[in-house]
C-alpha cells in the first residue's frame, strides 16, 4: 500500500523538520541578536506542522479520489455492450476486472509481457489466462479480452497513479519545509500559530459527534428509502404480518415477503413494559432508600454492588436468561400449571428489568439528592413522619426529574438486543399473553443482517428501516428525557 | 415551593381538658400507630427492592460460576503412543506432507485399546474406542511428531483430549443411568471410562486450550484464544482512536467554546449518542465502513471504529468532568505568570484531570470490551479458526463468541459458554476494579 508508506515518510520528514527547527532556534537564540519570540521547541513544531499537514492532506484526499478516478477511467473504457448491461451485471464485469487485477501483480516480469501484449491485441486473451492460472489466479471462463485489457489499464493507472502521488507529496513537503525555514525569524510568531493549528484540531474533533450522528442518519435514511421502492411505507408501518421469506440464494427478488411493522413493534413495547415494570418500583425504592434511609456502611457496600449489575455486559444476562432463567420459569409455569415457553415476553422483561435497576435507582438517587435540604426540614417541621415526607413533598419535587430517568430506562429498553436475541424468541406474534415468545425490532435486525448477503434485497434492507424506526424513537424519547432531566437541575441550582 | 401545599398532620396545641383541641389530639394518637406502621412498611419496601437487585446479582453470578467452572478442566487421556514409523512414515523420508497426512487417529485407537484392554483386531471395539477420544486427536499427535520427528518408531506418552461425550460424563453433566440411545455411550465403553479412570489413564487437567484455541465444532477443542486477540485488536483501535479523540474534544469543548448554537448542537450530539442503542452502531459501520469505504467484513479494525464512536460520548463526558473539576485558581495562576491559554491546558489543566480520564476511559474500554450487537452488524459472526494476524484479517470478539456458542445446539458447548463468560467477567471487573482504585489513589478534592 502505498499511502501507508507515504504516511510514514512524512512522519519521518515531520521529525527531521521538528529536530531542524529545534536546531535552528537554539542558534538563533545563541546569536543573540534579538529574544525569540516563542520557545525553541515551537519553532521545531513550526517546521514539523509546515512539512506534515500540506502534503498530508493532499495525499489524504488524494487517495479517497483515486479508486473512483480510477475506477472512472476503467469503466468508461469498455465496449458499447457492456456499459449498457444493467447495473447487477456491471457490477459482475467489475467483479472479474477486479480479480484480474488482483492476480497481475504476482506475475513475473515476462508474463506480465505476455499480458500486456494480450491487452493490446498481439495474443489471445487465453495466453493471458494460461499465465494468470500459473500463478493461481482462477478464471472461470476465458476472459473477454475487454477484461484483460481493462484489468491491465487499471493496474498501470494504479501503478502510475502511486508514482505522482508519492512523487507530489515529497515535494509539497520539501516546500513547506523550504517555506516555514525561510519564515524562521527570532521575531516569528511560532507558538501562536501551533496553538492556532492545534485549536483547529481540538474544533476538527468535537465534531466527530455530529458527523457521526449524520453518518448514522444519512446512512440509514439512504437505506431505508432503498427498501421503499420494494415495500411501501404503508404496508411497512402498518403492516400485521411479518414474513420476510428469505429466497434461496441466487434467485434474485425471490417471493414476496411481508414487512408489517406492528408485530415487532408490539413485540418491542410490550417486553420494556414488562421490563419497566420491574425496574421502576425496584430501582426507585432502592434509590429512595439509599438515598434518605440508609446507613453509611450499608450505602457503600449496597451501592457498588448494585452498580456492578449496570457494569456486566448485555450478553451475559441474555446468557443467563437463556440457560437458567428461561428454563426455571418454564418449570415453575409447569408445577403450577402454566404454560410458559422458555423464551417468552416474561422472562426478557424480567432480566431486562434486572438490567435496568441500576439505571433507574442511580438516576433517581441524583435526582432526589438535589431536593434541597429545606423542603425536607419543612415537612419534618410539620410533623411528618420520613415516609410521608418522601412521598408527598419529596416524589412530587423529585417528579420531573424521576420521569426523565424513567424515560431514559424506556429507551434502554426499547434498543436493547442481546437480551431479547437470547431470551425472547424469533416468531412474530402478536400476542398478549406474556408466557409466549415474541420479537422485538432489535432481534429482526440481527437475524436480517447475520450471514452473507446480498445488498440489494429488501430481506436485508429492511433491517435499517427497523433501525431507523429505532433510531428515530430513542432519539425522541432521549431529546425529550433529557430537556427534562436538565430543566429540572436547573429548577434547584 | 411545595411545602405549603403539604396536608401534614398538625401537632396538638397545649389546651386544657374540655379544650376542642383533646379530641383532635386524640385523633391524632389514634392516627399515630397507622402512620408508623405505613412508615415501617415503606422502609421495608427499599429493603426489599435491594435485596431484589442483590438477589439477582448473586443469582446471575451463581448461575455462571456454577455453570462454567468446570470449563477450566478437561478431560484428557494419557496413552502410550507407539508411533508407528510403518503408518507414519512408511518410505522413511521425513517429508513434510507425509508426516501431515498420516492416520495418526489410528495410533492413538490403538494405544487407548491398550490401555482399557479392548481387542485391537475387532473392527466395532476399536470403533466404539475410537468414539471415546476427541476428533481432534490427530492434530494433537502430529504436533507432537512435528515437533521432534526423531521420536517416530518409539512409545511416548501424550495426552490427548478424549471426547465431549466423555468430559460430560466425568463432569457429571450426564447421567450414567440413562438409556445408552440417549447418553450416546455404550455400556461397553462406560466400562472403558471406568478403568482407564481406575488406571489413571484418564484424568481432568487445566484446560489450557480454553484460552488458546480457536473456534471449533468440536466442543472438547473449542476455544476463546482467537476471539481474545480479536477483543485486543478492537480495544487498541478504541484506545488509539478514541482517547486522543474523545480527549481533544472535551478540552475543546470546556476550555474554548463560547456558548453557542454550535457548541449546543455539539452537546445534545454527545449526550444523545451516548444513549443510541448499540445496535444502530452496527448498522452504521455496515453502512459507512464496509459498504461505502470498502473495508473488509469480520475485520477487527471495522469493530474497533464501531466501537470508537460508540465510546466517544463517555470518554468525552468523563473528560469535561474531570477537567471541570479542576479549579480555576490553577488556570488563573499559570495565566498569571505568563503562560498561554494552550499551555495552561497542556502543562497544568490536563495533567491534574489525569485520574479522571483515565478512570472514564476505562470505563469506556470496558463497555466497549462487552459489547456484542454491533459487532454481529458487521459479520463479527464468523468461524474463525487461525489467529488474527492484522485489524484487517477476519476476527471475532470474546463476547460474540459466547452468544455463538450459546446459540449452538450441541450441548457440550454449554460450560464453554459459562465458562468464557466468566472469564468476560472477570476482565471486565478487573478493568473496573483498577478505575476505581485509580479514582481513590488520584482523586483529589480541591
Amino acid at each position: 500500500m502505498p499511502t501507508s508508506i507515504i504516511l510514514l515518510g512524512l512522519c519521518i520528514a515531520a521529525l527531521l523538520a521538528f529536530v531542524l527547527g529545534l536546531a535552528r532556534a537554539n542558534a538563533l537564540a545563541k546569536k543573540g541578536d534579538a529574544q525569540l519570540h516563542s520557545l525553541p521547541g515551537y519553532f521545531g513544531a513550526y517546521l514539523a506542522l509546515w512539512t506534515l499537514l500540506p502534503a498530508l492532506i493532499v495525499t489524504l484526499a488524494w487517495s479517497a479520489a483515486e479508486p473512483i478516478v480510477i475506477r472512472n477511467m476503467v469503466s468508461s473504457g469498455l465496449p458499447e455492450n457492456v456499459r449498457a448491461l444493467s447495473p447487477a451485471e456491471q457490477s459482475l464485469v467489475i467483479g472479474r476486472i477486479n480479480a484480474v487485477a488482483r492476480g497481475l501483480p504476482k506475475l513475473s516480469r515476462d508474463d506480465y509481457d505476455i499480458v500486456r501484449k494480450a491487452r493490446y491485441g498481439f495474443t489471445s486473451p487465453a495466453d493471458a489466462q494460461r499465465v494468470l492460472q500459473e500463478r493461481g489466479v482462477a478464471l472461470g471462463s476465458a476472459p473477454e479480452s475487454y477484461v484483460i485489457a481493462a484489468a491491465y489499464d487499471q493496474v498501470e493507472l494504479q501503478s502510475r497513479a502511486a508514482l505522482i502521488i508519492t512523487g507530489l507529496a515529497a515535494a509539497i513537503a520539501a516546500f513547506g519545509f523550504i517555506y516555514a525555514n525561510w519564515r524562521v525569524h527570532p521575531k516569528l510568531r511560532a507558538r501562536n500559530a501551533v496553538e492556532a493549528v492545534v485549536l483547529v484540531a481540538l474544533i476538527l474533533a468535537s465534531t466527530v459527534a455530529i458527523l457521526t450522528t449524520i453518518g448514522i442518519i444519512c446512512s440509514m435514511l439512504f437505506e431505508t428509502l432503498h427498501f421503499f421502492n420494494y415495500v411501501t411505507p404503508w404496508r411497512f408501518f402498518f403492516g400485521t404480518e411479518w414474513d420476510p421469506r428469505f429466497s434461496a440464494a441466487g434467485s434474485s427478488g425471490g417471493g414476496e415477503g411481508q414487512f408489517g411493522l406492528l408485530p415487532l413493534l408490539w413485540g418491542t413495547l410490550y417486553i420494556s413494559i414488562v421490563a419497566l415494570l420491574v425496574a421502576v418500583p425496584v430501582g426507585l425504592f432502592s434509590a429512595i432508600y439509599m438515598s434518605e434511609y440508609a446507613t453509611r456502611s450499608v450505602r457503600t457496600i449496597a451501592k457498588p454492588l448494585l452498580e456492578i449489575l449496570a457494569g456486566i455486559p448485555t450478553i451475559v444476562y441474555g446468557l443467563f436468561a437463556l440457560i437458567t432463567f428461561g428454563p426455571y420459569l418454564r418449570d415453575a409455569g409447569g408445577y403450577v400449571g402454566l404454560d410458559i415457553s422458555a423464551s417468552s415476553v416474561l422472562t426478557a422483561g424480567l432480566i431486562m428489568g434486572v438490567m435496568l435497576i441500576p439505571f433507574v435507582s442511580s438516576l433517581s438517587d441524583d435526582i432526589i439528592n438535589a431536593v434541597p435540604q429545606s423542603l425536607r426540614e419543612g415537612s419534618y417541621g410539620l410533623g411528618a413522619t420520613q415516609s410521608e415526607t418522601i412521598r408527598r413533598v419529596i416524589l412530587p419535587a423529585a417528579l420531573p426529574g424521576i420521569v426523565g430517568a424513567i424515560l431514559l430506562a424506556a429507551s434502554r429498553a426499547i434498543g436493547e438486543t442481546m437480551i431479547v436475541v437470547l431470551a425472547a424468541g424469533i416468531a412474530a406474534n402478536l400476542t398478549l399473553n406474556p408466557f409466549e415468545p415474541v420479537t422485538t425490532i432489535t432481534v429482526k435486525i440481527v437475524s436480517q443482517l447475520t450471514g452473507d448477503l446480498e445488498f440489494n434485497s429488501p430481506q436485508t434492507l429492511v433491517a435499517f428501516a427497523l433501525g431507523l424506526t429505532l433510531f428515530v424513537f430513542t432519539l425522541g424519547l432521549n431529546i425529550y428525557a433529557l430537556y427534562i432531566v436538565r430543566k429540572y437541575r436547573e429548577q434547584y441550582e | 415551593m411545595a411545602v405549603e401545599t403539604v396536608p401534614g398532620p398538625l401537632a396538638a396545641p397545649v389546651s386544657g381538658p374540655n379544650d376542642p383541641g383533646a379530641a383532635a389530639s386524640a385523633q391524632i394518637k389514634k392516627s399515630l400507630s397507622r402512620r408508623y406502621a405505613a412508615e415501617r412498611r415503606f422502609r421495608i419496601y427499599g429493603v426489599l427492592a435491594i435485596l431484589f437487585g442483590l438477589l439477582f446479582l448473586g443469582l446471575l453470578f451463581g448461575s455462571i460460576v456454577l455453570k462454567g467452572y468446570t470449563a477450566f478442566v478437561q478431560s484428557s487421556f494419557r496413552l502410550d503412543v507407539f508411533l508407528d514409523r510403518g503408518v507414519i512414515d512408511p518410505d522413511g523420508q521425513r517429508d513434510h506432507s507425509a508426516l501431515m497426512s498420516a492416520d495418526y487417529t489410528k495410533l492413538a485407537r490403538k494405544a487407548l485399546a491398550t490401555a482399557v484392554g479392548a481387542d485391537p483386531d475387532s473392527k466395532p471395539q476399536m470403533r466404539e474406542v475410537g468414539q471415546l477420544l476427541s476428533r481432534d486427536v490427530d492434530v494433537q499427535i502430529r504436533k507432537v511428531v512435528l515437533d521432534d520427528p526423531s521420536l517416530i518408531g518409539k512409545t511416548v506418552p501424550i495426552w490427548v483430549l478424549a471426547a465431549g461425550r466423555v468430559d460430560m460424563l466425568l463432569k457429571g453433566q450426564l447421567d450414567r443411568d440413562l438409556p445408552p440411545e440417549t447418553r450416546k455411550l455404550s455400556d461397553q465403553q462406560i466400562s472403558w471410562i471406568d478403568k482407564a479412570v481406575a488406571n489413571g489413564s484418564l484424568e481432568k487437567r487445566f484446560n489450557t486450550g480454553l484460552f488458546t484455541n480457536g473456534a471449533s465444532s468440536n466442543p472438547e477443542t473449542a476455544g476463546i484464544g482467537v476471539a481474545l486477540v480479536g477483543s485486543l485488536f478492537m480495544m487498541m483501535t478504541v484506545l488509539l482512536l478514541a482517547v486522543p479523540l474523545g480527549v481533544a474534544a472535551a478540552v475543546y469543548l470546556e476550555e474554548f467554546a463560547y456558548k453557542n448554537f454550535w457548541t449546543d448542537l455539539i452537546e445534545v450530539n454527545i449526550n444523545n449518542l451516548a444513549a443510541v442503542p448499540s445496535i444502530v452502531f452496527g448498522l452504521l459501520g455496515l453502512a459507512i465502513f464496509i459498504n461505502f469505504a470498502g473495508l473488509p467484513r469480520s475485520a477487527s479494525i471495522v469493530g474497533g471504529l464501531v466501537l470508537t464512536l460508540m465510546t466517544l460520548p463517555t470518554i468525552i463526558i468523563a473528560t469535561r468532568a474531570a477537567i471541570g473539576a479542576v479549579p480555576p485558581s490553577i488556570r488563573e495562576a499559570a495565566l498569571g505568570v505568563g503562560a498561554s491559554k494552550m499551555q495552561t491546558i497542556t502543562h497544568h489543566v490536563l495533567p491534574l484531570a489525569l485520574p479522571g480520564i483515565l478512570t472514564g476511559t476505562i470505563i469506556g474500554l470496558a463497555k466497549a470490551l462487552g459489547e456484542t450487537a454491533p459487532l454481529l452488524m458487521i459479520g463479527m459472526v464468523a468461524f474463525v479458526v487461525e489467529y488474527p494476524t492484522s485489524p484487517l484479517a477476519p476476527a471475532t470478539a470474546l463476547p460474540v463468541q459466547i452468544y455463538m456458542w450459546a446459540t449452538s445446539a450441541e450441548r457440550g458447548f454449554v460450560e464453554r459458554t459459562s465458562g468464557a463468560a466468566l472469564i468476560l467477567l472477570a476482565l471486565l471487573i478487573c478493568m473496573n476494579l483498577i478505575a476505581v482504585i485509580l479514582r481513590r489513589k488520584y482523586e483529589r478534592r480541591w
